[in-house]
């Protein structure tokens, strides 16, 4: 068939997956990930040990505390013991899945991440689907139009989008569809994530309530990463010959656009969506403040300005695996889109 | 070759077939602008409103701050302890008018001559809100469960460790053995607890009190509900001793962000908005004249200062730290301060809200607050200044230096929180005077001071410590026994001072227990630590917060005639706190008309769109 001939490479990554290199180069990939792994766990530990500060004296400063309190906090802590003890402790610990108790909140830290994780995947995960859903819509459409008014509207306002703050962008929601500005209502709540005693459908109704000015602030300032990439990409596609080929044989623009141009041009795109993915859980700290979204960035922030020692251990940890594994998953995804790639 | 491919031939109408991709652009806006419509239906009022359709009357409080932990054994933020206030009484409260302590849980005490033992009478009145009687047991038990406990004693252990026995010889009598005298048992900010419910506690260092609900207490309100960084909810006691309280519910509802919680107030969303520790500026002003809202400001309970490092060292003689030694010449640090001009710091940095600085504690605890008589004081003298670090041996070099014996020019590095602009602000205005003066300046703005601090590497730090109605504990961080143990361990110490004539004024206060001589020795106490010119107090940073006049009519304050509502000694805004009329707050109803309208509008919109993408695309497209 015509267009099976013209849009040669997708078409050959879907019958790629042959012999012995495909599971070597997962292997290969699922190994260097293994040993990133690994030393995440250990620099975790020492990274975090050069933070200035005193857990301890941090959280009990301005009260009354006897040295008898101060001894029994560090003994809680084990911070009394010598610091390879602690990290033979940590290891061993995490290894079996247990992430330490946080020193401030007095929780296992596994449970306040798991807390903080779905408030956070719901917020990042519906801008992520939006954003990118948006991005590359946009920047396809942009590169085929490469030059017109609307290609030059898109970029421009991408690129000013991109390059808001995302806290004012977001403060600036809150005055204008959160409190109301002239003749515009009050629509939104100014943050939080719900409202509190809702329950059932109410809740959801609630929750996405609270959701839409943060996915929108979100969306706004982030399309504008996939939509430059992917235009860029489809942008580098539109001189092939075999785009010439699939006009000459009298395709509509359209398709020559999607089922030849388009899968062709996805291999960038995909990169920057799993490494987005990736970045989904690590929350997004400016947005979830200004808008007191209960998420794991602010968690993190919070750990940090103590430090929390086991809890900036278990989110960084957190964090770096799922960047390392959406990371790793992207790569086992490229031989399927581009055969050349892991032979 | 298929269908679709033959139908594409039409390149003369490129934008006319939509086809697959457009279709599914169209679908997910059409799904955007219904999930966006669905997430703006009126069926999610604003909370006020939605609880005052139910009959209730809620305060809603902004807070910014987390939780660290609900039970009163661990709990050690302003938040925390300002929410377990409202729950578990303690033995005395603190009057709103002056903070002298009044009945609590103890309706009268009174010391034995010996001073070593105290007898409280336990009032029969009151009740935990499971039905139970407060007993005399439970404060018994509390006592003694921080005194045996390590775990339990994490945040409140400093209150017990000068106690023998802890007694409760009958349901209305406890009795507190002494090891010395201890003139702050009126200042007992400890919890009590009910001993039928925490008995089976088996670790106290892992049990937070947030998983069962209600929370069984004794205070004006009932912990009923809890949400990690979003809400803590509250409920009215209303078998309260001192009187139900006249809202029926109380929300601690988070917002991280402090303009958006501003922000939230004009909305109405939340009645009240302290500001972490106090609305800017920029904030109060924006909100002054705003129809419905009062901007309260009144004195603060805090002191902003320039602590001098006297020499780090320890209790066991070690010297440690390296502090300038010209800062051990009182001259030197006396013409430091007087080359600070506290009006143009309080007009400038704080725009008028603050009040100068004097005396170590702030004048709203008028008991204690003490200020030098007008020969006494280092006021605002840049000539003098210079001459007193000329008669130090400080004197201007040709290059207008200030040079020492050793010809080293002075060059002070000064500690700063880079996390408080006003630090940075006022390390400018330090940096221009002590300039005119002939002395360098080196401004270290740090995330975490603590460090170098507990290190004793600076010369100056910006400074400040909230007071409580009984000075003891910002009393106790100037004394030697405060100081660490060694170098390498760490101390109650604020910075290093140790001075034998405030050491054995101390001791004589802790055992004074005649409230006015006891005052006294305190007001002797500031006046050596002025003399000593370790800390000077550049300003009292004011209170100033905000609250909905239509939600909240009247609401007190401590000190009554003029002082701060949220973080009091005591439960007296919240409990005091009267709703106004209701309907005044709401026009609820008519935005969500204009929400409900906008949603159906958005609806019909997307589903219109979508409908219109599906025509356009033509039949053998959507085949």
């Amino acid at each position: 068939m015509v267009s099976d001939a013209v849009s040669a490479p997708v078409s050959k990554a879907r019958r790629a997956g042959n012999g012995t290199a495909y599971p070597r180069y997962v292997a290969g990939k699922a190994g260097g990930a293994v040993v990133s792994l690994l030393a995440v766990l250990v620099t975790g530990f020492f990274l975090f040990r050069l933070i200035p500060g005193d857990p301890v004296k941090t959280m009990t400063g301005g009260r009354p505390v006897s040295a008898a309190q101060l001894a029994e906090y560090r003994k809680q802590f084990g911070l009394d013991l010598p610091l390879w003890e602690q990290f033979t402790d940590y290891c061993r610990k995490a290894l079996s899945g247990d992430l330490g108790m946080s020193y401030q909140f007095r929780t296992p830290v596994i449970d306040k991440i798991t807390e903080a994780l779905p408030n956070t995947l719901l917020l990042t995960g519906t801008a992520f689907v939006l954003y990118t859903t948006l991005g590359m819509f946009l920047g396809i459409r942009s590169a085929w139009r490469q030059g017109r008014v609307g290609d030059r509207l898109n970029t421009g306002l991408a690129l000013t989008l991109y390059s808001v703050p995302s806290f004012w962008l977001g403060l600036l929601l809150i005055v204008v569809f959160g409190v109301g500005l002239g003749p515009v209502p009050g629509l939104f709540p100014t943050g939080g994530m719900e409202s509190g005693g809702e329950e059932g459908f109410a809740y959801v109704l609630d929750v996405a309530h609270h959701l839409v000015l943060p996915v929108i602030t979100l969306v706004a300032v982030e399309y504008g990463q996939t939509l430059l990439v992917t235009r860029s990409s489809v942008l580098d596609e539109m001189g092939s010959d075999y785009l010439t080929t699939a006009r000459a044989k009298g395709l509509r623009d359209d398709l020559v656009r999607r089922r030849h141009a388009v899968p062709n041009a996805l291999l960038p795109t995909v990169t920057l969506v799993f490494v987005n993915l990736g970045r989904t859980v690590a929350g997004v700290i400016l947005v979830e403040t200004v808008f007191s979204w209960p998420g794991l960035g602010g968690l993190f922030y919070q750990a940090l300005s103590v430090p929390d020692l086991p809890l900036v251990q278990g989110l960084f940890l957190f964090f770096a695996s799922a960047v390392i594994i959406m990371n790793t998953l992207a790569d086992l995804v490229y031989p399927l889109l581009d055969p050349r790639v892991g032979r | 070759m298929s269908p679709q491919d033959q139908h594409g031939t039409r390149r003369s109408h490129p934008r006319r077939p939509r086809s697959r991709s457009a279709r599914l652009m169209a679908a997910v806006g059409a799904a955007a602008l219904m999930f966006s419509a669905g997430l703006a239906t009126p069926l999610n009022p604003v909370p006020q409103r939605a609880e005052a359709a139910q009959g209730k009357k809620v305060l809603t409080v902004a807070v910014a701050q987390s939780v660290d932990s609900l039970s009163p054994f661990l709990a050690v933020r302003l938040v925390s302890t300002s929410i377990l206030r409202l729950t578990y009484e303690y033995l005395t409260d603190y009057d709103p008018g002056d903070a002298h302590p009044v009945p609590g849980l103890a309706t009268s005490w009174r010391p034995s001559a010996d001073k070593l033992t105290w007898t409280y009478t336990i009032r029969s009145d009151a009740k935990w809100s499971d039905g139970q009687k407060v007993t005399a047991g439970d404060a018994a038990w509390t006592f003694n469960k921080l005194m045996t406990d390590e775990a339990a004693a994490t945040a409140n252990g400093s209150f017990v460790t000068n106690f023998s026995k802890v007694t409760a010889p009958s349901p209305t009598q406890l009795v507190i053995k002494l090891k010395k005298p201890q003139a702050t048992m009126t200042a007992l900010d400890v919890p009590i607890v009910p001993k039928h419910i925490w008995k089976d506690v088996k670790d106290f260092s892992k049990f937070n009190n947030d998983k069962t609900f209600p929370v069984v207490g004794d205070g004006p309100f009932v912990l009923t509900d809890y949400k990690a960084d979003s809400y803590v909810r509250l409920q009215a006691n209303k078998s309260f001793w001192r009187g139900a309280p006249k809202f029926d519910e109380l929300v601690f509802r988070y917002y991280k962000d402090q303009d958006a919680a501003v922000a939230a107030l004009r909305k109405g969303e939340v009645s009240f908005v302290a500001g972490q520790p106090a609305l800017t500026p920029a904030q109060a002003a924006s909100l002054k004249g705003q129809k419905n809202i009062h901007v309260n400001e009144g004195p603060g309970r805090r002191f902003y200062a320039l602590a001098t490092n006297p020499g780090a060292r320890a209790r066991n003689g070690q010297k440690f730290g390296d502090g300038d030694p010209s800062l051990l010449d009182q001259r030197v640090r006396n013409a430091l301060f007087m080359a600070v001009d506290r009006k143009t710091l309080v007009d400038k940095v704080f725009q008028d809200h603050a009040v100068e600085g004097q005396g170590y504690i702030p004048p709203r605890f008028s008991t204690y607050f003490w200020k030098p008589s007008s020969s006494q004081e280092l006021s605002y003298d840049p000539s003098k200044a210079g001459q007193l670090l000329d008669q130090a041996g400080y004197k201007k070099n040709a290059d207008g230096r200030r040079v020492g014996r050793d010809g080293k020019p002075l060059n002070y590095r000064v500690l700063c929180h880079a996390t408080d602009p006003n630090d940075k602000a006022v390390g400018q205005y330090l940096k221009e005077w002590w300039g005119k003066l002939g002395i360098g300046m080196t401004l270290d703005c740090l995330d975490n001071v603590t460090d170098p601090w507990l290190a004793g590497k600076y010369d100056l730090a910006f400074d400040g410590w909230s007071v409580n109605p009984d000075p003891d504990f910002v009393l106790s961080i100037h004394t030697c026994a405060a100081l660490p143990a060694t170098p390498k361990e760490t101390g109650a110490t604020d910075n290093f001072i140790c001075d034998k004539t405030y050491d054995e004024l101390y001791a004589k206060q802790l055992a004074e227990y005649d409230p006015a001589r006891r005052a006294d020795i305190v007001k002797q106490m500031e006046s050596r630590l002025y003399d000593l010119g370790y800390m000077n107090v550049m300003a009292y940073p004011n209170a100033v917060e905000a609250y909905r006049t239509d939600q909240i009519k009247t609401i007190e304050t401590m000190p009554r005639a003029a002082g701060n509502i949220y973080g009091q000694d005591g439960y007296w805004s919240w409990w005091s706190a009267v709703p106004a009329d209701s309907g005044s707050s709401s026009g609820g109803s008519s935005t969500g008309v204009i929400v409900g309208v906008v949603a159906g509008v958005v609806v019909l919109a997307g589903a219109g769109l979508f409908l219109v993408m599906r025509r356009r695309t033509t039949a053998d497209d959507r085949e």
